[in-house]
């Protein structure tokens, strides 16, 4: 990041330039839906946006949709021999250029744990990476974090610029923009922009006064969680969990996926759909055989996968944004903060 | 499978022969349409791909063929569900989707020099067969060889014909065994544990790989430590279920490790660093 790139971004020309971008984008944004819930959506100038809200729902589904087909197939007859039947595979790949404006420093990152599994890993996702190829990224930096929000005891930060590309800061009359990768920088060629002047100041300035409490220690948490693996810890730390996955929903790191297939006739798709962690028939063997057969398992290799297990293979990485939605949604209060807590001082 | 394409795009294959192993087994060869995909398929015993039924699903099959004999790919597959269902109705010609190889494989250069102590039971016989095909080709390089394999009753042992010409080797053992007495049945009787604790092998310069059913492996894994087979000297597979096999669904995991990309192949002692979770 480069301060001197840093242009002024006067909240009155916002409307105008999300407008100009449509021409080029799918442009995406918050939008108040009703009182208590915000949703990114593909911007109208009547709807009015949402900046100053954590939205309900991360921006993910725009990189890696709920559903979405990976490829298409369709059988034909073979005219000579009805017995004998083709069938016609093709890719499916769909990557509109898009902007996400208005996205969190704690969802931008979570990006970057996709990123990690999806397109550095062994295996790239194709779906993924050229959608998130295809897509800017531009975050708000959080001036008023919620009394959920524990971005930085996993590593993040209200101001974090990881995985955005142009980062605004709130200042008198609008936002002090500045590029955080190329992608970025084009952007910010758009004439809404103007030098920043003075206002860089004032954004260094209000980027200092932010801060979110470290409550959590979790050095040493990777190695703790495989100590108590086989602890009564998780049975009771997992009574009042219902299981119904909402944690996973809301969640901006979590991709587990599943793939099933859509037949209309005699073609269809091959569609990839969110899965959780939290079902029971995520892994059912076909044998009967489960290994996480209960809400206990599950939940444990849900903390697990998120606190130790990707942070292993992935440099310390925790599969966690500390966005804080698990909380606010979950339906039997369980608050991962205090698991965390509880599973550092146990035993 | 490389890397540069879409790991999600299956290819099309021709089923060619179908083969009655069992009542509820049927092996398919099958040949990718793509010649040139067909003439660089390459793979290593063990590793697995996913066959798909457009409009189905997709499921998990080890690649029971060795990379030694590339005239087809062979797939031997139990009836346990809707996709394997589906699978036992394909006859010859009709297309199916193969995604791979995928998966890790055994660690045959390792095993060089080695005696080779296989024990199967069931459907677990066919990562067996892939590694045993594979190492007769290549016999030179491998000590005695000794296949213990058993099945519930005589009709469920797969790989007939195949088991015939073992029998006939002089460069390999066979021992075979049924759960329990029938007619004209002369060979062993007994649960494939309780024979390998009568045949009691000397760990001494072995290997022993072994597959089947999870109870068998657990009474099989116990009888190996009774005898002294340290825990780097036992080789297994694993199962799971499996979506994406290229470690991204998440579904697979054991701890950091993934079935999918770390597995299905597992020496006892990498085993018994994973979090227990089988
Ligand atoms: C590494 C590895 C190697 C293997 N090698 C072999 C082999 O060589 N030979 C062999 O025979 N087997 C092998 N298996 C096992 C084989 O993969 C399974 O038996 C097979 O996947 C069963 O698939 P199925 O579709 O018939 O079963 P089902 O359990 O019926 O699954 C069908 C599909 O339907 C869906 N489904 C099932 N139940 C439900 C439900 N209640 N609700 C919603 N959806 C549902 C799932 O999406 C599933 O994919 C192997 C497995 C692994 C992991
Ligand atoms: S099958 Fe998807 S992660 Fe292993």
């Amino acid at each position: 990041m480069v301060s001197r790139e840093a242009r002024f971004l006067a909240t009155d020309n916002i409307p105008a330039l999300l407008r100009r971008l449509g021409n080029t984008y799918r442009v995406f944004a918050p939008v108040k839906v009703s009182d208590t819930i915000v949703l990114f959506q593909e911007f109208a100038e009547s709807a009015g946006l949402a900046l100053d809200e954590q939205t309900t729902l991360p921006p993910k589904e725009l990189l890696f949709p709920q559903t979405e087909g990976l490829v298409s197939y369709r059988y034909r007859k073979d005219a000579e021999d009805l017995e004998k039947s083709e069938v016609q595979v093709e890719e499916t790949l769909e990557a509109p250029p898009t902007i996400i404006f208005g996205v969190r420093p704690c969802d931008a990152r979570g990006l970057t744990v996709f990123d990690a599994v999806f397109t550095d890993g062994q295996w790239r996702d194709p779906y993924y990476k050229a959608r998130r190829e295809a897509t800017t990224i531009v975050t708000v930096l959080c001036t008023q974090p919620e009394s959920t929000c524990f971005c930085t005891s996993v590593g993040g930060s209200p101001t974090g610029i990881e995985g955005s590309d142009i980062i605004l800061t709130i200042v008198t009359g609008g936002y002090v923009a500045e590029p955080v990768t190329e992608k970025g920088e084009t952007l910010l060629q758009d004439e809404a922009f103007t030098p920043a002047g003075d206002k860089a100041g004032e954004a260094g300035e209000a980027r200092e006064k932010v801060s979110v409490e470290r409550e959590l220690e979790l050095d040493g948490i990777a190695e703790q969680l495989l100590d108590i693996f086989g602890t009564d810890f998780w049975e009771q730390v997992t009574a009042k969990c219902i299981s119904c996955a909402a944690c996973t929903y809301v969640c901006p790191t979590c991709f587990c996926f599943t793939i099933t297939d859509d037949t209309t006739g005699i073609e269809g798709s091959r569609i990839r759909t969110w899965d959780s962690c939290m079902f029971y028939l995520y892994t059912l063997e076909a044998s009967g055989h489960n290994p996480r057969p209960t809400k206990t398992e599950r939940y444990r290799n849900r903390i697990g996968h998120k606190f130790s297990y990707h942070p292993t293979s992935y440099e310390g990485m925790f599969g966690c944004s500390g966005c804080g939605r698990c909380i606010k949604v979950c339906p039997a209060s369980l608050d991962i903060r205090q698991v965390l807590r509880e599973a550092k001082a146990h035993g | 499978m490389d890397n540069s394409g879409n790991p999600f795009l299956p290819d099309i294959g021709t089923v060619g022969k179908v083969i009655h192993e069992a009542p509820n087994i049927k092996s398919l060869q099958v040949v990718l349409n793509d010649q040139h995909r067909m003439q660089s398929f390459r793979f290593e015993p063990g590793q697995v791909a996913q066959l798909s039924i457009f409009g189905v699903g997709e499921a998990t099959f080890v690649i029971n063929s060795p990379p030694t004999r590339m005239e087809y790919l062979q797939f031997s597959i139990m009836r346990a569900g809707e996709v394997t269902e589906r699978l036992h109705q394909l006859k010859e010609a009709d297309p199916v989707g193969v995604r791979g190889p995928l998966g890790n494989w055994f660690p045959y250069e390792e095993m060089k020099g080695k005696d080779i102590y296989f024990i199967g039971g069931g459907i677990g016989m066919a990562p067996l067969r892939t590694l045993l095909l594979f190492m007769l080709d290549n016999r030179e390089d491998y000590g005695n060889i000794t296949l213990l394999y058993g099945a519930r009753s005589p009709q469920d042992l797969c790989y007939k014909e195949e088991l015939k010409d073992w029998e006939g080797r002089d460069d390999m053992e066979l021992i075979l065994t049924v759960d329990r007495e029938f007619p004209d049945w002369d060979r062993r009787v007994g649960l494939v544990p309780n024979v390998l604790k009568e045949l009691a092998p000397s760990p001494e310069g072995k290997v022993a790989v072994t597959c089947g059913p999870p109870i068998m492996i657990r009474f099989t894994l116990q009888a190996l430590d009774g005898l002294g087979f340290k825990d780097d000297q036992v080789i297994t597979t694993l199962e799971r279920r499996m979506k994406c096999g290229i470690g991204l669904c998440g579904r697979c995991n054991i701890g950091t490790k993934y079935v999918c990309t770390d597995g299905p192949v597992f020496s006892l002692a990498q085993l018994k660093e994973l979090p227990p979770e089988l």
